[in-house]
């Protein structure tokens, strides 16, 4: 069954075509317009590792289109624990659920989880592997701001080697004739063969450590964390960290057009000064994953969204 | 020097495997593909850096009373994919097998990525290596994505 596990599962034309599904079903995700088009679906939530946006999110666009979800639950309390192999579970699960969203410590298991099942995978996140749904979101976010995807200067920061969030979202702005910059510490920088990859859909690829320098000409920067555990001490992290940090007073040099994202949770890479600054973007962005995932899911499931939404719905 | 005369360098066997073409310096590399070590009883034939009018140079491995398998033929074709494979019987050669590097190496060698969902060795789907490009080889995990090191496929064969 097809799903999706890495952006090239869509074309640029599906793309376009789900994020337009996404903008019509924005008074549904917001509760003003009753929409049950996903009545009688279910959808498996297995997340095998924590996730608060995204897990949460998918249930809340499930049940928004008036659909219900079972959740795996705790890993610790569930068979996982006991040894079951990723494809047993997706069996059992394949036969309780209309579609699966799951997110998984090991890279790959998405396509595996896809090879197993019968039912369409959405892969919330494998390792530091892919997270197209966050994508897709993210791109719903970059056009809503810009009113287009192609083009665009942006610069994806911080965490580029284990950040699974940039590596979806550069093969896509690649394809959108974006240019990306790679701001980040030499330890955190893009994979060897993501940048390989974006080289063969044509990309100029910019890799710098320097991520102040790149403000005043981006469209669009995008934060990720920096997670403390991937440096050997303290010390190494602290000096690491404070280089890809943004304060609200970096950003006078900016367009005025220019959004600042972030997939969240952010420690202290974003410091709240620029939450009321024009730029910031981000709790919009944590929003759009719900339409974004509502699209994604009527697209799985062979379930038109219509034009005329709102004569078909029920205001509330 | 001729084809003959390279042939001659060991003497012909009776029956068994010959892999002619393959690439110069990687016969050893062949062996240990296949599994051939140092504590099998059949007698194994081994030349290298000949002169070859197709490929500069050579290596020819020369396999008595072993006939190879279609799936030592699979991890060949990781090694050396351009090989001619022969087997001999009476002296003659009885069959000549074809060595096909398909678009994907499926239940060859295990991807070598730590983190890969494959590691776990319970999970029951075939490991799945995607061929990248053929020349130079390179190789994909179908799951995880993470090109492989071809030198280092022989660690990681099922």
């Amino acid at each position: 069954m097809p799903g999706l596990i890495t952006m090239d599962d869509l074309t640029n034309e599906e793309i376009i075509s789900i994020l337009d599904d996404a903008e019509r079903l924005l008074p549904v995700a917001r509760g003003e317009l009753y929409l049950p088009l996903l009545q009688g679906r279910i959808l498996g939530n297995l997340f095998f590792e924590p996730s608060t946006r995204t897990r949460m999110s998918f249930e809340t666009a499930m049940k928004r289109l008036g659909g219900d979800v079972v959740n795996l639950g705790d890993v610790k309390t569930s068979s996982v624990v006991k040894g079951e192999t990723l494809f047993d579970t997706i069996q059992m699960v394949d036969g309780y659920t209309d579609i699966i969203a799951m997110r998984h410590p090991r890279q790959g298991a998405a396509q595996y989880a896809c090879d197993s099942a019968k039912v369409p995978i959405l892969n919330g996140g494998d390792g530091a592997g892919h997270h197209p749904t966050q994508t897709m979101l993210d791109l719903f976010t970059i056009r809503q701001a810009h009113g287009t995807l192609e083009s665009l200067n942006v610069v994806l920061a911080g965490d580029l080697r284990y950040g699974r969030t940039v590596h979806s979202l550069s093969h896509a702005l690649v394809r959108f004739g974006c240019n990306v910059i790679f701001a980040s510490p030499d330890s955190l920088r893009m994979p060897e063969e993501i940048i390989s990859d974006l080289k063969i859909h044509g990309a100029e690829v910019v890799e710098t450590d320097d991520l102040l320098g790149q403000i005043n000409d981006a469209d669009v920067i995008y934060m990720t964390r920096i997670q403390k555990e991937r440096f050997p001490d303290e010390e190494e992290y602290a000096k690491v960290a404070g280089a890809y940090k943004l304060e609200a007073s970096d950003l006078d040099g900016a367009k005025s057009d220019m959004i600042i994202m972030h997939p969240l949770p952010r420690v202290d890479e974003i410091h709240p000064s620029v939450d009321s600054t024009r730029h910031a973007r981000y709790f919009e962005q944590a929003f759009n994953g719900v339409v974004a995932r509502m699209a994604l899911m009527c697209r799985l499931l062979g379930v038109e969204v219509p034009e005329d939404i709102n004569e078909q719905g029920v205001v509330l | 020097m001729s084809q003959e005369a390279n042939m001659r360098r060991v003497t012909a066997i009776k029956n068994g495997t010959v892999i002619d073409h393959i690439p110069a310096g990687k016969a050893l590399s062949v062996l240990k593909m296949l599994g051939i070590e140092g504590d099998m009883s059949n007698p194994v034939s081994l030349v290298m850096n000949v002169p070859s009018k197709k490929m500069g140079g050579k290596d020819i491995i020369k396999v008595e009373d072993r006939e190879l398998t279609q799936t030592e033929l699979d991890r060949l074709a990781l090694v050396a994919p351009d090989a001619s494979v022969a087997i001999i019987r009476a002296y003659s050669v009885a069959e000549k097998l074809d060595i096909n590097l398909t678009d994907e190496v499926v239940n060859v060698a295990k991807c070598a990525f730590t983190n890969c969902i494959t590691v776990n060795p319970k999970e029951p789907l075939p490991h799945r290596l995607i061929v990248t490009s053929r020349m130079p080889l390179r190789l994909r995990c179908r799951y995880c994505g993470k090109e492989q090191d071809t030198e280092a496929l022989v660690d990681n064969l099922i």
